[in-house]
């Protein structure tokens, strides 16, 4: 938690520095109120008539609330731009760091969580800091500042408020200390109940076709009956907390005018208006008194909470990133080359390698296409060549130069890249194509059309009814999975890479648009090198070099004849595609 | 504790207040009892603690008038011990409420969940499939969660407030009607100050949700997309915007958290404002003799317990809000129309041979755009159909109007020549298996993914099953083989999906199937042991495949295409090709040179 706190900036010292000043002087004018009231009392049991005396106090008296809600306005200000100002900070320098993570370390995390990481966790800290600056400041101040008020006043007195205030800490915390628990185990049930009902609606086809309304309703009912269980024990024993905070402070007051009056008794006949006016303020003081353990106390029921968002945070901005960022730019006069030299990866702290000893050379221009079953490590190679991953053994070259040598800027300027999931961005389909910079800069309306016209999506796009200027939703909701593909397709070809890569982007098309759109770029993309990962045969048949993995190794190298006539696994992948018929038709 | 801060907090406006909070009450009749207890305690509750500073004020006296001469030290005791008696009372009593209160909301939020639930299984698929599943979901958990929540907070909080306030003031009243009036207009003044300063801040809360709905949803989209900003080099562009959207989030939450931190010094002053007030004109008051310090000393209590209620309700009347917005929400979704009730339909088609006759059938989503426009065909038993046409030619239309997921406008589906209309939906049901495309899993153990609804499947069949599907050995390794419960930590592949979905629909072993063939996400050799498991269900059954694989359609005995949702096409591959039109550009599509 406090490690965060590193994040602050001078000035936001400077405002925390002043806030403490100003409460103490708050709470210094808060107390001043009932001292007012004592003095009232003594003057009217001594004198009569002065009520031109009684008017001026209440002037006083009246500042001081005035003063008092003043200062707190100004220490509201300053630890709410201290509070937000932090959040917003957090937040960036969280957004920074995943930024630059690998995939390694994002997979470590899970995009899921690092999406609550940068977002909910750093606005409970922000919560958690505005509240606690205003109030762990005060509380203690007021307690402490009213105690020695009190303490020299009466001993009786002063016991009696510290059992009370013991009382009531002991009792928060006992109930707290039942109920958290049952709340942390309300989130897992909600979740629980959630993934139920969500379940009941991802497969209701499949539900309704079983006719299994019953069983579903069965196993909600469950998740239900558990959740609610839970609830309310949690909620009646919170229910305690209420009744209590009332119990206590009028059990309080009446406990001083009791003893009060037995002391007042006890004193001798001039002390006797000076103790009664003591029990008064007494009254009023030991009020604060709990009322101020009673916010500390829960400050550190919501002090764990705090921490374990902060020790989230801090998880995020303490990975050490496991790529680090080279300085080079490739050869000049080398373009479009990538070079395989002993490739092997495998994931760290696993036992077996994805990849073994893998050795390839693409030429400029050459169409390169992998296929093999999932886990035969055709994505990993994608990966290594964007330096996702960096290789285990061997190394990649990219135009002469080590994939790890790159400043990663330069090296993502030669590479246009469609990944397998297709990503859109809020924005419309113009913002979407010229996303990102290459080193054309970005590409102009003509650039953009002709992209999209290669990667087949213009025909589309021009039915929209904005054309390329309509929007499109966050994550591409409001376009088919075969469009989302397209317009991916597009982004990467509009950047004119020196290498395109296609990682299984082509499987949400149909045969047909699948097959226009690869003539196209063959045909209009010469000279661009081009790596294609694939499922279906037909995508790769055309390819130049067509490369066969299976566990990690290389089976077969070759055009798709020469495999067909040489490579077991191939052929066996063929044939569970095409007919005999139809792949000797050629 | 409810969750705070989030983007996703409810603070929408509901569009009509009374009537969302009316369809709540009447939902809550059959607590009626436990909610009039539960209002009865409460005000008892309070009317005792009220009664309180009077007391107090009776002691105060009794020590002010023996301070002369000495102290009637057992009448205090009298009233203290009535005090005592009093207090405990009290305390039972908001306690007995609280617990009643909490239950009865628990109980409601058991119930709406439950409706929830059971609706979703009655509605129509047509307004399934038009809600996003997030929506739906958001009502069942943080819908309830905020009717709950405000309920069991606004409920207790509105009936003890408004108790207190009117108990309060009528007790100043009595006690001495000028003080009362310096305590009421004390607060007053108070309050309109807070409330002009609340009116004017609420935009901030509205931009800083939502800034925090932007920032999260830009955050979301950066983050799952990763990879491509990298590889485009978009981090200074995407940084730009999220910096943007940030620098917004903090000048409205600052403001925001400004004003709602400066509520509570506000409220104290508004506190410190009574008690000044009711000290100078107490003390002026004394000094002419027209009250005695039991007054004060009672006043002091009673400007408490009446600035108290006034900030508690302003905050009820927000919560309300919410309470209004979610139920809105809710009943919304629960008076959805469902599907026609069937219970009179005492027709039972069992046994048959599976005979499918498709009688002008005309259909569309949408009344207004009709796509299938007539539509016939008839499948001889043990036949098998294709289903083709590009991406998005509505080939799953055909699979929603055979199951009755969707019902046909005009026309007839007959089985065995009997029209599918005249025997219930789950009679329709009962007589096919359904594999469909994305595989659909439950957490819980293999065996009960298998089994699913169909109760009196004996273990050995499961297993004869997954024997057939090949899938047998493959749970074997997992750690606990047929008890091994799958979630999302289970590494199980697509294709491993797909065959444990087909053993569902063979051991459910119904007279018709409806299939849809896996594409991309699988590998090839999987894809043939899949291929290998659905030849081995479509056996000597009338079978509808949405199909992608060549071998499979032309080897079916009748080929459905369709193309912009309607049928196009039909006939067997042969005729198709003959024919020239949609299906032979499809077929040929997938080979370059001729």
């Amino acid at each position: 938690m406090l490690k965060l706190f590193k994040h602050l900036k001078k000035t936001d010292y400077l405002m925390i520095i002043a806030s403490i000043i100003f409460v103490v002087v708050q709470v210094w004018l808060d107390l001043k109120i009932p001292d007012y009231m004592g003095d009232i009392t003594q003057l009217l049991k001594l004198e009569s008539g002065i009520v031109g005396e009684i008017w001026l106090i209440g002037g006083k008296m009246l500042l001081c609330a005035l003063g008092s809600a003043g200062f707190a306005v100004l220490v509201g200000f300053f630890t709410a731009k201290i509070a937000a100002g932090l959040s917003k900070k957090l937040r960036e320098d969280v957004y920074n760091k995943v930024q630059n993570f690998s995939l390694n370390e994002i997979k470590k995390f899970s995009t899921a969580s690092l999406i609550t990481r940068s977002t909910n966790d750093v606005m409970q800290i922000q919560m958690f800091v505005a509240m606690s600056l205003q109030l762990m400041i005060k509380a203690p101040i007021t307690a402490i500042w009213a105690i020695c008020k009190i303490l020299g006043k009466s001993w009786q007195l002063s016991i009696t408020t510290f059992v009370f205030v013991a009382v009531l800490v002991v009792s928060i915390i006992t109930i707290m200390l039942i109920v958290i628990p049952k709340f942390k185990k309300m989130q897992t049930l909600t979740d629980n109940l959630n993934r139920t009902a969500r379940e009941n609606l991802t497969g209701i086809r499949v539900v309704r076709a079983y006719n299994a309304e019953d069983f579903e309703a069965e196993k909600f009912g469950k998740a239900n009956k558990d959740l609610t269980k839970n609830n309310l024990f949690a909620h009646r024993v919170m229910s305690f907390m209420a009744p209590l905070m009332t119990l206590i402070s009028s059990g309080l007051t009446l406990a001083i005018y009791w003893i009060g009056a037995i002391l007042i008794n006890s004193a001798q006949a001039f002390d006797k208006i000076v103790v009664f006016s003591d029990v008064l303020i007494f009254s009023s003081y030991a009020m604060q008194v709990v009322m101020s353990f009673a916010m500390l106390t829960i400050i550190f029921i919501m002090l764990p909470r705090a921490a374990v968002s902060a020790k989230r945070i801090n998880e995020v901005l303490e990975t050490e990133n496991s790529l680090v960022n080279g300085n080079m730019d490739g050869e000049e006069n080398i373009v479009g080359e990538i070079e395989f030299n002993n490739v092997s990866f495998k994931y760290p702290n696993a036992d077996e390698y994805i990849l073994k000893d893998f050795n390839l050379k693409i030429n400029k221009g050459e169409v390169v296409a992998f296929i093999g079953s999932t886990g035969s490590g055709k994505s990993t190679l994608i990966n290594l060549v964007v330096r996702f991953y960096d290789v285990t053994e061997g190394e990649i070259k990219v135009d002469g130069v080590n994939v790890k040598d790159y400043d990663l800027h330069n090296l993502y300027n030669k590479i246009g890249y469609v990944s397998q999931k297709s990503v859109l961005f809020k924005g419309t389909v113009n913002s979407n194509i010229a996303f990102g910079e290459s080193k054309n800069g970005k590409p102009s309306e003509e650039e953009i059309v002709n992209a999209s016209k290669i990667a087949q999506s213009h025909e589309f796009v021009s039915k929209m009814s904005e054309g390329y200027d309509s929007e499109i939703t966050q994550n591409g909701t409001n376009v088919s999975g075969g469009q989302k593909q397209r317009i991916s397709i597009a982004r990467a070809i509009a950047r004119k890479p020196e290498i395109i890569i296609f990682d299984d982007s082509f499987s949400a098309l149909d045969f047909k648009t699948d097959k226009v759109l690869r003539s196209e770029i063959s045909k209009k993309l010469k000279g661009t090198t081009c790596l294609i990962v694939a499922q279906r045969i037909g995508t790769i048949k055309n390819a130049d070099k067509i490369v066969v993995l299976n566990d990690g190794n290389v089976v077969g190298i070759g055009t798709h004849k020469e495999l067909m006539k040489n490579c077991e696994v191939y052929k066996e992948i063929a044939y569970s595609q095409l007919s005999k018929k139809e792949l000797e038709n050629e | 504790m409810n969750r705070m801060g989030g983007g996703n907090a409810n603070f929408g406006k509901a569009k009509n207040f009374k009537k969302s909070i009316g369809s709540l009450a009447k939902y809550c009749k059959k607590q009626t009892f436990w909610i009039v207890l539960s209002v009865i305690l409460s005000v008892t509750a309070t009317i005792l603690t009220l009664i309180g500073p009077n007391l107090i004020s009776k002691i105060t006296d009794l020590i002010e008038s023996g301070l002369t001469s000495s102290i009637d030290i057992e009448g205090v005791i009298k009233i203290a011990t009535i005090l005592i008696v009093m207090y405990s009372t009290s305390y039972v009593l908001s306690y007995a409420q609280g617990f009643t209160m909490s239950t009865i909301t628990q109980v409601v939020a058991y119930n709406l969940r439950k409706d929830i639930t059971n609706k979703i299984n009655k509605l129509p698929l047509k307004y399934i499939d038009g809600t996003t599943h997030g929506d739906i979901l958001s009502r069942v958990t943080n819908d309830v969660d905020t009717i709950s929540q405000t309920l069991n907070n606004s409920v207790t909080t509105l009936i003890s407030s408004l108790t207190l306030l009117i108990g309060s003031l009528v007790m100043m009243i009595v006690t001495n009607p000028i003080m009362a009036a310096v305590a009421v207009a004390s607060c007053i003044i108070g309050f309109v100050i807070t409330s002009f300063i609340m009116k004017n801040t609420q935009k901030y809360f509205i931009a800083q949700q939502q800034s925090l709905g932007d920032i999260n949803g830009h955050i979301e989209e950066i983050y799952s997309g990763h990879t491509v900003v990298k590889v485009s080099n978009a981090e200074k562009e995407t940084f730009n915007q999220f910096d943007a959207i940030n620098k917004k989030l903090y000048s409205s939450a600052w403001k925001s958290q400004f004003f709602s931190g400066i509520m509570m010094p506000l409220m104290h002053f508004i506190g410190n404002l009574g008690y000044v007030f009711v000290c100078v004109i107490g003390g002026v008051l004394i000094s002419k003799g027209a009250i005695t310090f039991g007054v004060i000393s009672a006043f002091m209590i009673y400007i408490r317990l009446f600035t108290q209620p006034l900030s508690q309700l302003a905050q009820v009347f927000t919560n309300l809000q919410s309470t209004a917005a979610a139920s809105e929400r809710v009943f919304e979704f629960l008076n959805e129309k469902e599907l026609d009730d069937e219970s009179n339909k005492t027709k039972v088609l069992t046994n048959v041979l599976g005979d499918v006759e498709f009688k002008n059938v005309k259909f569309g989503y949408d009344e207004n755009k009709i796509i299938i426009k007539d539509f016939s065909a008839k499948i001889k038993h043990g036949q098998k159909v294709a289903i083709v046409g590009p991406t998005g030619a509505g080939k799953t239309t055909l699979v929603n109007l055979l199951m009755r997921f969707y019902e046909v406008n005009d026309g007839d589906i007959l089985i065995d020549g009997v029209s599918t209309k005249s025997i219930t939906r789950e009679n329709v049901h009962n007589l096919f298996s359904m594999v469909l495309q994305d595989t659909w899993m439950f957490e819980g153990s293999v065996k009960d993914n298998i089994r699913y609804s169909e109760k009196n499947v004996t273990d050995e069949q499961i297993v004869e099953a997954c024997k057939a599907c090949g899938l047998h050995h493959f749970i074997k390794t997992l750690p606990n083989g047929y008890d091994t419960i799958l979630d999302d930590n289970t590494s199980i592949s697509a294709g491993q999906k797909q065959l444990l979905t087909i053993a569902r629909a063979m051991v459910q072993n119904s007279p018709m199937l409806i299939l849809d063939e896996a594409t991309s996400s699988v590998d090839t050799r999987t894809e043939a042991l899949i291929q290998k498991a659905m030849d081995e269900l479509t056996k000597n059954k009338t079978s509808f495949v949405i199909a992608h694989r060549l071998s499979t359609i032309k080897n079916a005995d009748l080929i459905l295409v369709l193309n912009n949702g309607d049928v196009v096409e039909k006939g067997n591959h042969e005729q198709l090709i003959a024919k020239n039109g949609v299906y032979a550009d499809l077929y040929n599509s997938q080979f370059e040179e001729k």
